[in-house]
């Protein structure tokens, strides 16, 4: 028998906190798939370093999630059991992970983010929030350090390397508004103390990102009117085929570990 | 650098000893430096429950997706029972986050000699700003564990493992490892 579904409650906190811990696990996964195909083997083994300090994030978030939505669920049953519209990471991080360029322009745009969504949360209302974060912030530096270099390395190297890095920036570019689009969510993890609202991110995000584009001699894209929505649940047509990767074993094989 | 915590000093003979065995209880990555060494072993205390005294040891992981810290805890537990101080369980504190100024003297001589440039002190201040190449002029490059020469370059910040990152000497041309300020 397959294994069914779980369902989680759709309380502010507890969403609030998937938002989080999806975004570190499914960014965590895109940059595991590197694993093996990196372009050099350095790069191939900081990548799945990265990726390690993510899903190591999404282990303690889901956890916290998990005692938050008070049905005891684990970080196991929130990472694989869960239906596709109860995953509210942002569309941004289950885009595929493209080509190195790709990569390299998302995890400088998504370790930015986690960079001052944690330095934020080291001042949460809930201390084993503010102990994750605390943590995290400064894997979160490395991460964003890494990828801005490689960024500055693409950018401003070859015409291939820099024709590929703002065709990355421009796909990407567009899954920018939706990372900071307020909402009722974030409204109430600001009110009850527990963490910032990303839309409150923005300039401090535009600043890095303006920092790490002028190195790399790219200019900052325009904003799109296309407005993306994984943080409602929403996704994009990618998110189904990762969590079907995901999912399988523990969805035909409940309950497995090894 | 931190001194290697001790327990208070009107200590049971049960937490005097569980330190010392502490003391012998290598990190499965790195076996030349013990977890004390490391500076997450964070308190030994003895808690009253229903059938006698359990001994606690709060540890402190390094790392958040730190592959090593099932087998830290289940090494802590085997070695605590093996010299007859069960029953004994081991607690993760997150806070404050580990860092790297927590790993003893001892640790980062014994690291130097297994050929791992130990950690300079982490930056004051949270904020460490963005910067770009050349960073030679900006970061100290660590003295190379083998020859000792401070002439070494980076060739990546990601390691065998996430504490550590790749260098290379220029004197004497070995690669080495370096444990990362953190």
């Amino acid at each position: 028998m397959p294994q069914a579904s779980i369902a989680i409650r759709r309380e502010p906190a507890v969403q609030y906190l998937l938002r989080l811990g999806d975004t570190c696990l499914i960014l965590g996964q895109r940059v595991a798939e590197w694993c093996g195909h990196g372009p050099i083997l350095e790069e191939d083994i900081a990548l799945t370093n990265m990726a390690l300090d993510l899903i190591g994030q999404a282990r303690a978030l889901l956890t916290r999630a998990g005692q938050a939505d008070g049905q005891g669920h684990d970080e196991d049953q929130l990472a694989f059991l869960r239906d596709e519209r109860d995953y509210f990471n942002p569309t941004l991080v289950e885009l595929p992970r493209g080509d190195f360029a790709f990569t390299m322009v998302r995890n400088a745009m998504a370790a930015t983010l986690l960079k001052h969504v944690w330095e934020r949360l080291a001042s949460s209302s809930d201390a084993e929030l503010a102990a994750i974060a605390g943590k995290a912030v400064k894997e979160a530096r490395y991460h964003q350090q890494h990828a801005a270099d490689w960024v500055a390395r693409l950018g401003d190297g070859t015409a291939e390397s820099r024709r590929r890095t703002q065709a990355a920036l421009a796909t990407l570019w567009r899954y920018v508004p939706e990372l900071f689009a307020p909402d009722a969510v974030d409204e109430a993890a600001q009110a009850a103390g527990l963490g910032p609202r990303w839309a409150d991110l923005r300039e401090a995000w535009m600043a890095d990102m303006a920092q790490i584009l002028a190195a790399a001699d790219l200019a900052v894209p325009q904003e799109s009117a296309f407005r993306s929505t994984g943080r409602q649940g929403v996704h994009s047509e990618h998110m189904g085929y990762i969590l079907a990767e995901m999912q399988h074993l523990q969805r035909s094989y409940p309950g497995g570990a090894w | 650098m931190a001194e290697a915590l001790a327990p208070p000093a009107a200590q049971s003979a049960r937490m005097e000893r569980a330190w010392q065995v502490l003391d012998d209880v290598m990190d499965p990555e790195v076996p030349a430096v013990s977890l004390r060494d490391l500076g997450i072993v964070r308190d030994v205390r003895l808690c009253e429950e229903a059938l006698g005294k359990v001994l606690e040891v709060v540890l402190t992981p390094t790392y958040s997706g730190c592959p090593a810290t099932e087998v830290i805890e289940a090494d802590v537990l085997a070695a605590i029972t093996a010299a007859g101080l069960g029953p004994a369980r081991v607690t993760l504190q997150r806070a404050p986050a580990w860092t790297t100024d927590w790993i003893t003297a001892q640790g980062r001589e014994r690291l130097r000699a297994y050929g791992i440039a130990p950690p300079g002190p982490v930056a004051a201040g949270a904020e460490v700003p963005l910067r770009f190449v050349p960073r030679a002029a900006l970061a100290p490059a660590p003295e190379c564990p083998h020859c000792g020469s401070p002439r070494t370059e980076r060739l990546s910040a990601f390691g065998s493992t996430a504490c550590k990152a790749l260098y290379r000497c220029l004197a004497c041309r070995e690669p080495f490892e370096h444990f990362k300020p953190l």
